[in-house]
């Protein structure tokens, strides 16, 4: 698009026609529509801010955002960061915040992981396979996904009490509180291990790149797997060894009412999760089913001819191919989920929605509720959207 | 040929050989979709022997240990212990018998209850209209007109006879069709202006159709609610009401709009450039060139994932549960509030899953065929 | 809507501005809530959307409860036909604005009575319907006596409602630590705790005997003694229109009186002719004009009798079967009973 490629003859500027007052002109038409279209909307918007005002002020109702420092009084069951019933408005709509980001990124993650496998299994040559997944697929995106978390939810209420929990494995407890795993307890040789992993896997990728380069210079393959090891899994071992090694379980255990210790996943939590997940990978192996049939069939046939098994066809030539297809649809299947985890407040999970919605019941302030609602989708969905365009456009085909 | 004399074994003739594998008929049909090696061949027994254990399972539970009615007890209390003594084993179908008529038509007033179950008719009449292919133009808006106003008079009453029944005492199944179906009436034209806007070059009517479509699509359906729910009403001046199902009838359309407005505008982009300078060369009008050349090819394009969207509505209505409007799953729930019916939810979520699904899987198979057969040209 | 030529359009556009903005000042005049009622011909009651023996549809889809029979009370108290109710089920989030709005006349949703309802949201309460408090339920199996000993405990709440800030407060006070399950529709809720997901689950106590006595074994279940907070639940109407708030208080002492003097749905054609006792007299409109000072026909409290039955007979017809003790709802005739009427004079 660069003006070199352009031919000069139209780099000219066609000679600008003075404005004539008239309504054959269509740019007198085009100012007078915009006119009128953006007084009328500002006139709408205008009038149901006056009623609003007025509407508050005779029923004496409170605003502004100065509620968000009061003690919110409010108890919430699950958070990531500490909290108490002490605690402000701003700090509960903090843990409601997060507990809404904690499903939307596991179930983003984990919903793409079962909707690619289901939608390959669709695409499968086992009558059995493609037509149980195809059954998926048609059932799950069928059924209203409040149902289903309806559903789940009583499922998860028939599991059996903690003191009779069904417990297949040392410190593994399945119970209606919730499952329970042991837990390491966290030390700062851990933190150590952790960051040296996360340098490990750059490394490694700096590592692949070179390798890759090398291979593209002299056509040798090299093996890169021993260095991911070594890198990935062996520095954060050795930083561990070297801070001295801690290693302390803490194990669930029944104490009184419940099981204490350990890592705890409420049955709302999974509940959530599983309805999410679920639903959406039906939508997404959808997506991936089409996005593999989007690949022309020679690729696969050329692909054959070259000798390479069914497997690497799918991962060597057709995904990546298929990937261009599969990613703003698949974009728009992630905002879905992040949107439909605010069904949450239907089975008691405490997210933003949750949280807002009993604050505004406290408060009485509906507008600043809602408000606050909508600016944190709003900053989840903008967000994802701009990832995933940036990554749409890393990957999209370079034509020449 | 004659080579082959000099390779056969010295000792006896060879062996008969079987008869090539057949490649046709139901033998080969199994080894080629289900045995067609040990990996195919073990997960087609494990998925056969677990189908077969959750089959027997269902109909154990739905059919064979299952009660389908209960006494009722001298002051009309249901006598539901005997479902209670099943303990699971078995599904308790009498929720269903006896609360069948709430959860379809909810606090409509029983004596009246033909009128709703016309209503129903008349919509699933209008979806089956609206899908014939040979009604795909003009001719459909005043179909649709005149079945919503019949709809409109079934169930609001108040002429020719019928008696008035407000809108608080609708429910059921017509407030989930009321609510998708009009939603799409009201919301496709506005999303056909709002796409038309987005592609516009005026830049103020650019920006409004942005900042919409982006706004409602970044926020959940929820929060809309809770805002015609709550927050409408503060809008409005004093003394001045909107029924509540009519508000969140707004917000479903402002939402519905958003979404339609994408896929329209997809079927816009999708025209070949050469359709909108052809028809700016035979000197049309904006509103000449949308009405007559752009919008009957665009439209038609986007019919398949037009009618997904629906889908996706029709599913969303549910949600209106959490604002206390008593539509089908709403009342579903509410039928089971009764001391005497409490902790029969699953039958009921069945029942109301099955009706979803029927509407949902009809639409859904309608729409894979008319893609399938709008890509035919793509097939080789 | 693109076929609509441009001049058409945009008078059409026009239009509804114009109309809008018309709209503006002649709506800002409210008529006071009786009148309105009187010309609508209906009374527009904001109830629970299904609350076992409260306010909940039955399979004909018709509304029946406590609550619903004081709405109905108040419709055959201005229009002698108790049929002339619009229901409109109302959530804990939208009930408020209903009743601020105007979109409902009068709320009959077990609300508690509480200073900051009264005053700053811009309500009255005309009455005390039903006197209750909150409370624990705990299953029997877990041994549990007092509600101090939940401490570690699991417990189920509605949230957003008075009763959730009770228990936090309760909580506080008692240092008893908890974890909260928390879910909109009791429904649900109670799903979850007879699940077992919760050791206890709180809520007003009326609530509670109400849950105990929907399951098929009530004995499995307890009710500890403990009741944390005084929840005066009643009817409201908005602030500011007096004589709405007069009708509905006098509905309900009309009830209370009724039962008091022994005035039944059966009976009380036959006292409004012939009983003798000057009261009875005045109450049904025999002598006097009582009726006209409320503003309604004097022989109002016999048609609501006749038509509901007394606040006996809609407690035993809504709330005794499902298993609610009258306890501090009985005359203040009876031990530890609360419910009193001024006289009628």
């Amino acid at each position: 698009m660069s003006d070199a490629t352009v031919d000069p003859r139209f780099r000219r500027k066609p000679p600008k026609r003075p404005l004539r007052l008239s309504w054959a002109d269509e740019r007198v038409r085009g100012i007078v529509w915009q006119v009128v279209v953006v007084a009328i909307i500002g006139g709408i918007i205008y009038w149901l801010w006056s009623n609003t005002v007025h509407n508050l002020e005779v029923r004496r109702i409170a605003t502004g955002f100065g509620f968000l420092w009061r003690e919110a009084g409010l108890p919430i069951a699950e958070h990531v960061i500490p909290y108490e019933p002490t605690d402000t408005y701003f700090r509960a709509l903090t843990v409601g915040v997060l507990n809404t980001l904690k499903v939307a990124v596991v179930g983003i993650v984990l919903a793409t992981i079962l909707g690619t496998v289901v939608g390959i299994a669709r695409l499968s040559k086992n009558f059995l396979v493609s037509k149980i997944a195809g059954f998926y697929v048609e059932v799950i995106r069928d059924l209203p996904l409040l149902l289903q978390l309806l559903f789940w939810y009583t499922v998860m209420q028939g599991l059996p009490g903690p003191r009779q929990a069904f417990h297949p494995a040392e410190g593994l407890y399945f119970s209606n509180r919730g499952f329970r795993f042991p837990a390491l307890e966290w030390e700062g040789a851990h933190t150590a291990a952790l960051a040296a992993c996360v340098v490990g896997t750059v490394l490694t990728w700096l590592y692949a790149r070179v390798a890759r380069a090398k291979q593209m210079a002299d056509g040798q393959p090299r093996k890169i797997w021993p260095a991911a090891i070594a890198l990935i899994l062996g520095l954060p071992i050795f930083v561990w060894l070297a801070l001295g090694a801690p290693w302390t379980i803490d194990w669930p255990a029944l104490r009184g009412f419940n099981f204490r210790g350990g890592m705890a996943v409420s049955p709302e939590y999974a509940a959530l999760l599983i309805g999410l997940v679920t639903y959406t990978a039906g939508f997404i192996a959808e997506v991936v089913r089409a996005g593999i049939l989007s690949v022309n069939q020679g690729q696969w046939e050329a692909a054959q001819a070259l000798g390479l098994r069914h497997g690497s066809v799918l991962r060597l030539i057709v995904l990546p191919q298929a990937l261009r297809v599969i990613i703003p649809p698949m974009t728009s299947n992630y905002l879905n989920l992040t949107k439909n985890s605010s069904l949450a407040v239907a089975i008691g999970y405490q997210d933003i929605v949750s949280i807002a919605n009993t604050t505004l019941n406290q408060t009485g302030q509906a507008i600043e509720g809602i408000a606050i609602i909508m600016l944190v989708y709003l900053t989840i969905s903008l967000s994802i959207s701009l990832f995933m365009n940036w990554y749409n456009a890393k990957i999209a085909l370079v034509e020449r | 040929m004659s080579d082959i004399t000099a390779n056969t074994p010295i000792h006896g003739s060879s062996a008969p050989r079987d008869a090539p594998m057949a490649t046709t008929g139901p033998i080969a049909w199994l080894r080629a979709n289900l045995f067609s090696g040990w990996l195919s061949t073990a997960v087609t027994l494990l998925l056969g022997y677990l189908i077969v254990r959750a089959v027997v399972g269902i109909v154990d539970w739905a059919f064979i240990n299952a009660i389908w009615s209960v006494p009722l007890s001298p002051t009309g209390v249901a006598q539901t212990q005997v479902c209670r003594d099943l303990q699971g084993a078995g599904a308790c179908w009498a929720v269903v018998t006896e609360k069948h008529r709430f959860m379809l038509f909810g606090t409509y007033p029983y004596e009246q209850h033909w009128r709703p179950a016309i209503v129903c008719l008349l919509f699933i009449g209008l979806y089956i209209v609206s899908a014939m292919r040979r009604f795909w133009n003009w001719t459909l808006v005043p179909i649709w007109i005149v079945t919503l106003t019949a709809i409109g008079i079934l169930m609001w009453g108040g002429v020719l006879g019928l008696p008035y029944v407000p809108q608080e005492r609708w429910g059921g199944l017509p407030i989930t069709l009321i609510l998708a179906t009009f939603g799409l009436a009201f919301a496709f034209p506005l999303s056909i202006l709002v796409a038309l806007g987005r592609r516009s070059s005026l830049p103020a009517i650019k920006v409004l159709c942005v900042v919409y479509v982006e706004l409602i699509r970044g926020v959940p359906l929820i929060s809309l609610l809770f805002m015609a729910s709550v927050m409408f009403p503060l809008f409005l001046p004093e003394g001045m009401n909107i029924d509540k199902l009519l508000r969140a009838q707004i917000a479903i359309i402002l939402f519905a709009g958003a979404y339609l407005a994408e896929v329209v505008r997809g079927g816009l982009q999708a025209l070949p450039k050469g359709q909108y300078e052809a028809a700016d060369a035979m000197g049309l009008s904006y509103w000449q060139k949308t009405g007559l050349i752009i919008l009957p090819q665009a439209l038609r394009l986007v019919i398949p994932p037009l009618v997904n969207t629906f889908i996706g509505f029709f599913k969303d209505t549910s949600l209106v549960l959490i604002i206390g409007i008593f539509d089908l799953l709403t009342a579903g729930k509410t039928a089971i509030v009764e001391p005497a019916w409490q902790g029969f939810g699953v039958e009921v979520y069945v029942f109301v899953g099955l009706i979803y699904l029927c509407f949902c899987f009809a639409m859904s198979k309608y729409s894979q065929g008319l893609e399938a057969e709008l890509n035919r040209h793509r097939r080789r | 809507m693109t076929q609509v030529s441009r001049p058409s359009f945009l008078r059409l556009l026009g239009a509804a501005l114009v109309a809008s903005v018309a709209a503006l000042p002649a709506m800002a005049q409210q008529a006071p809530t009786l009148d309105a009622i009187r010309a609508r011909g209906t009374l527009v009651c904001g109830v629970n959307t299904g609350l076992a023996g409260f306010a909940q549809p039955d399979s004909q889809g018709v509304w029946r409860g406590f609550d619903v029979d004081y709405c109905r009370a108040v419709a055959v108290a201005l229009f002698n036909d108790a049929s002339k109710v619009r229901y409109v089920p109302t959530t804990a989030q939208n009930r408020f604005t209903a009743l601020q709005s105007g979109e409902v006349d009068m709320l009959s949703r077990n609300t508690t009575w509480t200073l900051s309802r009264d005053t700053s949201l811009g309500f009255d309460f005309p009455a005390i319907s039903f006197f209750d408090g909150q409370g624990f339920m705990v299953k029997a199996s877990l041994g549990v006596r007092t509600a101090r000993e939940l401490d570690g405990a699991t417990i189920c709440v509605q949230p957003g409602t008075t009763t959730e800030q009770n228990l936090t407060d309760w909580a506080r006070a008692n240092r008893v630590n908890f974890t909260p399950v928390v879910i909109e529709r009791l429904e649900e809720l109670v799903g979850a705790f007879v699940g077992g997901r919760c050791d206890a689950f709180t809520t007003d106590v009326s609530g509670l005997a109400a849950t105990r006595a929907a399951q098929a074994r009530p004995a499995d279940y307890t009710i500890l003694p403990d009741v944390i907070s005084k929840e005066p639940l009643g009817p409201l109407v908005r602030h500011g229109d007096q004589r709405m708030t007069d009708l509905v208080r006098w509905v309900h002492f009309g009830l209370i009186a009724s039962e008091e003097l022994g005035i039944t749905a059966a009976n009380v054609r036959q006292m409004a002719a012939n009983d003798t006792r000057p009261e009875v007299q005045r109450m049904l409109g025999r002598n006097g004009d009582l009726g006209q000072m409320l503003g309604v026909d004097n022989a109002w409290l016999v048609n609501v009798i006749a038509a509901i039955g007394n606040y006996g007979e809609i407690f035993e017809r809504n709330l005794t079967p499902i298993g609610i003790q009258r306890g501090p709802n009985a005359l203040w005739t009876t031990p530890g009973g609360l419910q009193y009427a001024p006289p009628f004079r």
